[in-house]
């Protein structure tokens, strides 16, 4: 019920399918509110008329409803006792527990200073070659799949989410099927790992507009961690399409001139806040943001996934080989930005160049093949890379390859010795010296 | 009297102020959140209603909060001791703020108001002096400072004291100068200055000519960049231009190297943060990060302030510049830069131009590449501001407004191409679409054939002629197929194959690959055009493949070894012994 310091007003003088606008004074911009009961928030304020977004849709308002403001932004209680839990986007619990105690802190707070971060460092070693190889990920790091909705990207991030070591790993849902949703929390309950993970879950039966609260909420809850018990966070965004959507709908509401794919003009500084939270703190903490952008038709150069690919640290592509029968990491689209930070410093001397040589040897496979395609002869060389590349997808591309770094490295030496000549990898004498098999 | 506001409308970071008396445009106002000072800059003015753009947050600020009017522009500091700062966009000491987190209204000063310098003058009572004019220096990370009459003393003046050699703090009067009218004024070594006003103290911005090595390859062979020029890097995400923007920072020869990251990532800033501090300038000896000063609004952080950080990372170029210094000044990216003053146009709705960014968009970007180049000082001294800047094109289509209109103005253009970077070919500059308008300079023309070689420009020329018939021949065997075409033109193929993978490719990971010197860019020029020019016999195009895949071995090999070492002089050799295996006569 409404406390002493709540203002309440009654005079609502618009109303759309978004927001509506109520006379008001001593507001203060971010502001929560509640609208007939509903969640809103302060979204601009012209003298004395103040416009809320509310997050559920204003189906049954009327003009007269009670408008309390709460005197403060979006906020979550951040404590200890948030591990193991399961909310809704508005932070709270859907698990049928109690309410966690602990200090409200308003969410999507400060940047840090980019002079107090750490050069991220730390090797994640997920076991899947393919990215530990390729695309080696990084503590501090945030990359998201690139993925067609029926590709495997859940079970990849849910098997990298174990794999990880992490201390907590934080599940932030948009738009996210209630299938999706039960096989994580399966796939986390079989592993023993549900008292580590913190889950804020917006499903495709919630309303859209509350999925633009569930990164800010997965984030601060992170940042709890990270910073102030200096553990590492794995944060798990997915779809960060749908969440982009919900900001094109409340943009188009607010009468905003739309740029390219009917997105916001300020979709790269949206998306930018949210994935810059990754960070290595100082004094150890980190958070790591694996995400998760569906594409419409494998475009990569639509808004969301083009802004998307200039604020994170690379992205990863699953792509079905058909050659080998399996899902792989394509080699070729997918990029991790931080991982010269670790190949060859925090894993063997002969890292970067195995993973070059490799690479480009499977790409000179790709160009024989449209050459067969085309109906030219192959030269000798051109078979040994085909059949390289069949042996290289099947034994370091798939995604239920799990090695070490060491045995990938010894498995792509072997490769690369049953195949080709030694001159024909191009590689440092030195490292060819020393490892050829 | 300065005047005075309060606030009557809020739309995020636009915010609607009530004033009581005049303001101007660019006016910087504080508006008070709770105590809380946040800064803010005019971007419009309807009667008695001021648009101000705020540089921090907004949330919590109501109607009816205190708005106060500096009557200046955004203004910077300058002065020594900016050498090896790290500054936001607004030109704070990021060092010098307290907390993990940064704070809304948490201003710092950028200099060091302790530090006593050592200061030599170089003027004498009697002299003429205006704007600009060295009055004495102080050594700065070992450049020589100069202490000048400051930019805003528009008149003509006679100095009328100075003080003698010996270390002064910021602050310290060092000179008196007098007017025409007798008025005097006291100089210190601060002075501020608006930072969309260009600093024109020079006689004149001639041509630029001289060659600014970058120690990249396919920058300073193919289309080199001189000192003053002005280049751009388009490209999508993935295509290196990161990796490229920092090769060239770490390696190119200027005394002075401002890094504006503007709304890029954070990592980033802070790659250059940890590795700068370690590394060693080539050409001096000294740490890198004494001659750098770092520009950052990562993309994280308020977006207006985004906008002001290009100029303020150009006005503290233009500082530096006034010293007769070589100044090299990278911008990542200036997309950012225009999506922020996208989303400014927007909240005032504005009628939109191109892909909804504002209409004077080819305006600003012509305007700041125009504050680059090469200047003569007043006294004769040279000095300049090379201006690269980073492009992100959306979708990575070069058809849209950012990219068009830099092509207008910057006279570089280094096309990051995504096949190149998918096959590892780094760096990913496109040979044949990319190029230099400097090569066509007679000035330029005539320094090179002194200072590397007489036949350098015939010799570039004919790389570039043969990058693109091997390319023209790659596409014919694409279409009729290895045996469909001659063996000569395999040879022809192959030969653009090597100079694609021993003059363009760099590995910029590799210590010794990843900066090469204009002579060993010379030596490594004439060898491939040595191997081109001569002729081969082959029965068979596998044997052309095969035989240059070997020479392209043993080039990398080259690459990667010490120049002028032992190994060095070995795999030359071993070169030179393959080919005459196969030459014709």
């Amino acid at each position: 019920m409404a406390k002493a310091f709540q203002k309440i007003y009654t005079q609502i003088t618009q109303i759309t399918k978004a927001t509506c606008s109520v006379k008001a004074t001593k507001v203060g911009y971010d502001e929560l509110a509640t609208v007939d009961g509903k969640l809103a928030q302060v979204v601009k304020i012209i003298g004395d008329e103040v416009t809320l977004q509310i997050f559920e849709g204003t189906e049954g308002i009327p003009t007269n409803a009670e408008v309390i403001f709460m005197g403060k932004p979006p906020s979550l209680r951040v404590g200890a006792q948030l591990a193991g839990r399961f909310f809704n986007a508005y932070g709270d619990p859907i698990d049928g527990g109690p309410v966690p105690e602990g200090e409200e802190v308003a969410i999507g707070g400060p940047s840090v200073n980019p002079v107090r971060r750490e050069q991220p460092s730390e090797l994640i070693a997920t076991g899947i070659s393919g990215i530990d190889l390729n695309n080696t990920l990084v503590s501090g790091q945030k990359i998201p799949f690139f993925a067609d909705p029926d590709q495997p990207f859940n079970q990849v991030m849910a098997t990298v989410a174990l794999r990880a070591k992490a201390d907590k790993i934080i599940l932030g849902g948009m738009g996210m099927t209630n299938d999706d949703y039960l096989y994580f929390k399966n796939v986390f309950s079989n592993a023993g790992a549900l008292d580590r993970i913190i889950s804020f879950m917006n499903t495709t039966e919630n309303p859209a507009v509350e999925r633009l609260l569930v990164p800010d909420m997965a984030l601060t809850a992170a940042e709890y961690f990270a910073v102030s018990k200096n553990e590492k966070v794995l944060v798990l965004l997915t779809d960060m399409t749908s969440y982009a959507d919900a900001l094109s709908i409340v943009s188009n509401r607010m009468d905003q001139i739309p740029s390219k794919d009917s997105m916001p003009g300020s979709l790269y500084s949206d998306l930018a806040k949210i994935y810059e939270k990754a960070a290595q703190f100082p004094s150890g903490g980190s958070i790591t943001i694996v995400a998760v952008t569906t594409l419409s038709g494998g475009d990569i150069t639509h808004a969301v996934p083009d802004n998307t690919g200039y604020i994170t640290e690379g992205q990863l592509f699953l792509r079905r080989d058909s050659d080998v029968g399996k899902v792989i990491v394509d080699p070729f689209r997918s990029l991790s930005r931080l991982k010269q930070l670790v190949q060859g410093k925090k894993t063997r001397e002969d890292h970067p160049q195995v993973m070059n040589a490799a690479v480009r040897l499977y790409a000179d496979a790709a160009n024989a093949k449209t050459k067969l395609e085309n109906g030219f002869d192959l030269t000798d060389y051109d078979q040994r890379t085909l059949s390289f590349a069949r042996d290289y997808s099947e034994n370091i591309l798939a995604i239920d390859v799990n090695l070490d770094t060491v045995e990938m490295l010894d498995t792509t030496w072997k490769l690369l010795s049953e195949h080709f000549k030694p001159e024909e990898v191009n590689m440092k004498k030195e490292m060819v010296d020393k490892y050829w098999q | 009297m300065l005047t005075k506001g309060t606030v009557q409308g809020i739309i995020a970071n636009l915010v609607i102020v009530q004033v009581d008396g005049p303001v101007a445009q660019n006016e910087i106002a504080y508006i008070n959140l709770e105590g809380t000072l946040l800064m803010s800059e005019v971007i419009k003015v309807i009667g008695k209603n001021v648009f101000v753009q705020v540089f921090e947050s907004t949330r919590g600020l109501t109607v009816g909060a205190e708005v106060e009017f500096r009557g200046h522009m955004l203004e910077v500091v300058l002065g020594p001791g900016l050498l090896q700062r790290n500054l936001d966009g607004l030109e704070n000491d990021l060092d010098k703020m307290d907390g993990i987190f940064l704070k809304r209204g948490d201003y710092t000063f950028p200099l060091d108001e302790e530090k006593l310098w050592h200061f030599k003058p170089m003027a004498q009572p009697g002299d003429k002096v205006t704007a600009g004019s060295w009055l004495g220096e102080v050594d700065e990370n070992f450049q020589p400072h100069k202490i000048m009459v400051p930019f805003v003393m528009k008149d003509d003046y006679v100095v009328k004291s100075i003080v003698s050699e010996g270390d002064y703090n910021i602050y310290r009067t060092i000179a008196i100068v007098t007017d025409g009218n007798g008025k005097e004024t006291e100089i210190n070594m601060v002075q501020r200055w608006p930072v969309k006003v260009p600093v024109t103290t020079y006689r004149e911005k001639p041509r630029p000519y001289k060659l600014l090595e970058t120690g990249v390859r396919s920058i300073d062979t193919l289309n080199p960049i001189v000192e003053g020029g002005t280049g751009f890097i388009p490209g999508a995400f993935g295509t290196g231009k990161t990796v490229l923007q920092h090769a060239i920072s770490k390696q190119a020869e200027a005394d002075i190297v401002i890094i504006a990251a503007c709304g890029e990532r954070a990592n980033e800033v802070v790659e250059i943060f940890t590795e700068f501090p370690e590394l060693i300038d080539p050409h001096t000896g000294r740490k890198l990060m004494e001659r750098t000063i770092i520009v950052a609004n990562t993309s994280n952080m308020p977006v207006a302030a985004r906008e002001a950080s290009v100029y303020t990372a150009m006005t503290i170029g233009e500082y530096y510049r006034s010293m007769g210094l070589k100044v090299l000044l990278m911008a990542d990216s200036t997309s950012r830069w225009a999506q922020a003053l996208r989303e400014m146009s927007n909240r005032l709705e504005e009628l939109p131009g191109p892909d909804a960014f504002p209409m004077d968009l080819s305006a600003i970007i012509s305007n700041f590449y125009g504050r680059a180049g090469h200047v003569i000082l007043h006294n004769g001294k040279e000095g300049s501001i090379t201006f690269i800047g980073t492009v992100s094109p959306a979708g990575g289509n070069l058809k849209e407004p950012v990219t068009e209109n830099t092509k207008k103005v910057a006279r570089c253009f280094y096309a990051l191409e995504q096949e190149r970077a998918d096959k590892k070919r780094y760096p990913a500059i496109n040979p044949i679409e990319s190029y230099s308008k400097y090569i066509e300079y007679p000035e330029f023309e005539e320094y090179v054939s002194t200072h590397i070689s007489p036949d350098w420009t015939l010799k570039v020329n004919e790389i570039k002629t043969r990058l693109l018939r091997g390319k023209e021949i790659a596409e014919q065997i694409n279409i009729l197929g290895d045996d469909g075409v001659p063996v000569d033109y395999h040879i022809t193929f192959w030969k653009s194959e090597l100079i694609d993978f021993i003059v363009l490719q760099q590995d910029s990971f590799d210590d010794i690959d990843a900066v090469t010197s204009i002579e060993r860019q010379k030596h490594i020029l004439d060898l491939v055009t040595d191997i081109c020019r001569t002729d081969f016999e082959f029965d068979h195009f596998n044997d052309v493949a095969d035989y240059f895949k070997k020479l392209i071995n043993i080039g990398k090999q080259m690459n990667y070894a010490a120049f002028n070492s032992d190994s060095f002089h070995d795999y030359y050799t071993q070169l030179n012994e393959l080919v005459s295996l196969k030459r014709i006569g």
